[in-house]
């Protein structure tokens, strides 16, 4: 294959992984929109969406039942966390309700595999090498539903956020806390809404990916990719979370490329996305999209 | 009742001074480190030294490290294992590229590396702060776990990627058993202890401490924001080094690059906020807690049942670590220090309540 079309190649599976970097991505900026928390659980989340849909599935459910099952189980778990852990940690600092994620994070791990066991199980969307093409780029089907799947939730959280009563009340408590509290929007409601949402997310990113990687214990540190997505789109922006993972996606691919082609060196893209991330935190500290930071004496 | 200071006065300015002002407190630390070093030495069998005490002790100090980073300047850093994995690293080559070289100073040098590595990747913290500079030091993690692996020269082309640590050997005393690691351990911790306390409460720490509460307002009143971030980077990387080169040569003997991943520094990172953020006490005691926490729990099972099948215990352990993470920071977010601060005031006043 031509030169070109190797990095074409990578540039077009980058762009594609990058869509679903940032459906994890999403998750983390629903919550940190509405409450300030970097949840930190999601990863978690997604680990524990996609194999409860699996098991349920295993276990002879329609998948159609065995997803609302699930949406059901990420709705319990806002409550219980909405509950235990957000609302006895009112007011504290964001580090110690980060804190608190990553403690959940154990939790949700631990209790997923208690449940479900911790053998990987296996995603059937089709056959997951069959491609199509176009010049000389190979393009997976899976993927490419995958990307259109993303599109698709994107589409649907920006008119559930512009268009519903819940939708706009959610970006009122975005806004700011207090100001929502005086209106009368309920802030615990908003919260569990909130939590279920970015449950729903992970349900879709858990599918989406266990499809491809098959859905087992990795799933869990997608959390960790997720987070150079995060700092260049900018915690709060949703747009941002779709552009930070197609730069993240198609950065990293490319790099492993050109490192692997000039200098022979691999595992680039384990480390890339984050150096690329710091780097780009130099010139501009809150992200492309995200809020600027005005302070004042 | 035991624990008054009525009556201790203070007459001359070097007793105002004095790093521990009540004489229960120093006695009290001195029969505890006499107690470390001469007593337990004397009652622990080699399992307790060499697998729970030494990385102990370690870990202690790595959080001591971290503390300084984030407790004290409050810059959160998720790089620490990154850092602990170059200091270790650097003394494995320092030692086996200069075969004359003293193993101590080639811990001080090691560490003097990490400081520079940390540096580097505490530039950020001049433009970025809060959870955006925790990702970036993520890349710091990252990239230098990548590095190690990668070029066969740090790990002097050791086909799997392990060092091996050569003896250690200080003026022709052989550190071979575990009661001798265990005590130069304790040495090292101690002494750098005692600088860490004696760095937080001068210039220095109070000038990070004003940088943590409100970095504006500390620029006004005139501290160099960038040097005094750097210098908490630098010092936090130089703590966490030589943590990392005990690791490997006191504890382990052997390590690979991955003994240090992310996994490592969030380790590190529950221990001071377990412990106290901001209280060189909580990283002991944040280190105690998640060193023996495990091993409690593995016991308790062990007592309760006998019978639970391995994976389903290391499942329930995750679930027992998560949960008492969430509710220390529910019942007390300043950790396991400031519980042992309030029994002090309470221990000052008892047996009256007021």
């Amino acid at each position: 294959m031509d030169l070109l079309w190797l990095y074409a190649q990578a540039l077009v599976d980058g762009l594609l992984a990058g869509v679903m970097y940032s459906l994890v991505a999403l998750g983390f900026v629903l919550i940190f929109k509405a409450s300030g928390v970097l949840n930190f659980a999601q990863g978690a989340m997604v680990f524990m969406a996609g194999l409860t849909f699996v098991s349920l599935m295993e276990l002879g459910l329609h998948p159609a039942l065995a997803g609302l099952a699930t949406v059901a189980v990420m709705v319990a778990l806002a409550l219980a966390v909405e509950r235990v852990v957000l609302r006895p940690l009112v007011n504290q600092p964001p580090i110690i309700l980060f804190m608190a994620t990553i403690g959940l994070t154990f939790i949700v791990e631990g209790a997923t595999l208690s449940v479900w066991g911790s053998t990987p199980k296996l995603l059937e969307l089709g056959d997951p090498y069959a491609a199509f093409e176009v010049g000389e780029l190979y393009i997976v089907y899976s993927e490419f539903y995958a990307a259109i799947a993303v599109a698709a939730l994107v589409i649907a959280l920006a008119l559930f956020f512009n268009k519903t009563r819940i939708g706009r009340a959610l970006r009122a408590v975005a806004d700011d806390h207090q100001a929502a509290l005086s209106v009368g929007i309920p802030l615990t409601t908003i919260w569990v809404v909130v939590w279920s949402v970015a449950g729903v997310v992970a349900l879709v990113a858990g599918i989406v990916w266990g499809g491809r990687l098959g859905v087992q214990f990795s799933l869990a540190l997608l959390a960790l990719k997720a987070l150079p997505v995060l700092i260049l789109g900018g915690f709060t922006s949703i747009p941002g979370a779709i552009v930070g993972g197609l730069l993240v996606g198609a950065g990293e691919k490319l790099a492993e490329v050109y490192m692997s082609e000039t200098f022979g060196l691999g595992g680039v893209e384990n480390f890339f996305p984050y150096l690329m991330a710091m780097l780009f935190l130099m010139v501009r500290p809150q992200g492309l999209f995200g809020e600027r930071i005005i302070e004042r004496v | 009742m035991l624990y008054r200071e009525s009556g201790q006065f203070k007459t001359s300015y070097v007793r105002d001074q004095a790093i521990f002002p009540i004489a229960q407190d120093r006695w009290g630390l001195f029969l505890l480190l006499l107690f470390a070093a001469v007593g337990v030495p004397l009652i622990a069998n080699e399992y307790w030294l060499g697998s729970i005490l030494i990385p102990f002790l370690i870990f202690s100090l790595a959080a001591l490290g971290l503390n300084l980073l984030t407790g004290y300047a409050g810059q959160l850093s998720l790089g620490t294992a990154g850092f602990m994995a170059v200091g270790a690293f650097a003394t494995y080559n320092l030692v086996v590229r200069i075969p004359e070289m003293p193993i101590l100073l080639a811990f001080v040098l090691a560490g003097l590396i990490a400081a520079g590595v940390g540096l580097l990747f505490g530039l950020p913290s001049l433009r970025i702060k809060g959870f955006y500079l925790a990702v970036a030091t993520l890349a710091a993690q990252f990239t230098i776990e990548w590095v190690l692996t990668s070029f066969g020269w740090f790990t002097n082309y050791d086909a799997s990627g392990v060092i091996s640590a050569p003896p250690i050997v200080i003026l022709g005393y052989a550190f071979d058993t575990a009661v001798s690691r265990y005590l130069l351990t304790l040495g090292i911790v101690v002494l750098l202890a005692l600088v860490a306390k004696n760095l937080v409460r001068g210039a220095i720490g109070r000038s990070w401490m004003a940088v943590r509460d409100m970095d504006v307002a500390a620029e006004v009143i005139g501290i160099r924001l960038y040097r005094t971030k750097l210098l908490a980077f630098a010092v936090s990387s130089f703590y966490c080094g030589i943590a990392g080169a005990l690791w490997a040569f006191l504890y382990l003997g052997t390590v690979e690059p991955q003994a240090f991943d992310l996994n490592r520094s969030f380790q590190v990172l529950f221990m001071i906020i377990v412990g106290g953020l901001g209280s060189i006490l909580g990283s002991f005691l944040g280190a105690a807690f998640i060193v023996l926490l495990p091993i409690l729990l593995n016991n308790a099972a062990v007592l309760l049942g006998g019978q639970v099948r391995a994976d389903t215990l290391s499942n329930l352990e995750l679930i027992v670590f998560g949960g008492l993470i969430v509710f220390f920071l529910i019942v007390e977010p300043h950790g396991l220090a400031r519980l042992w601060q309030i029994a002090k005031e309470k221990l000052r006043l008892w047996p009256f309540p007021y």
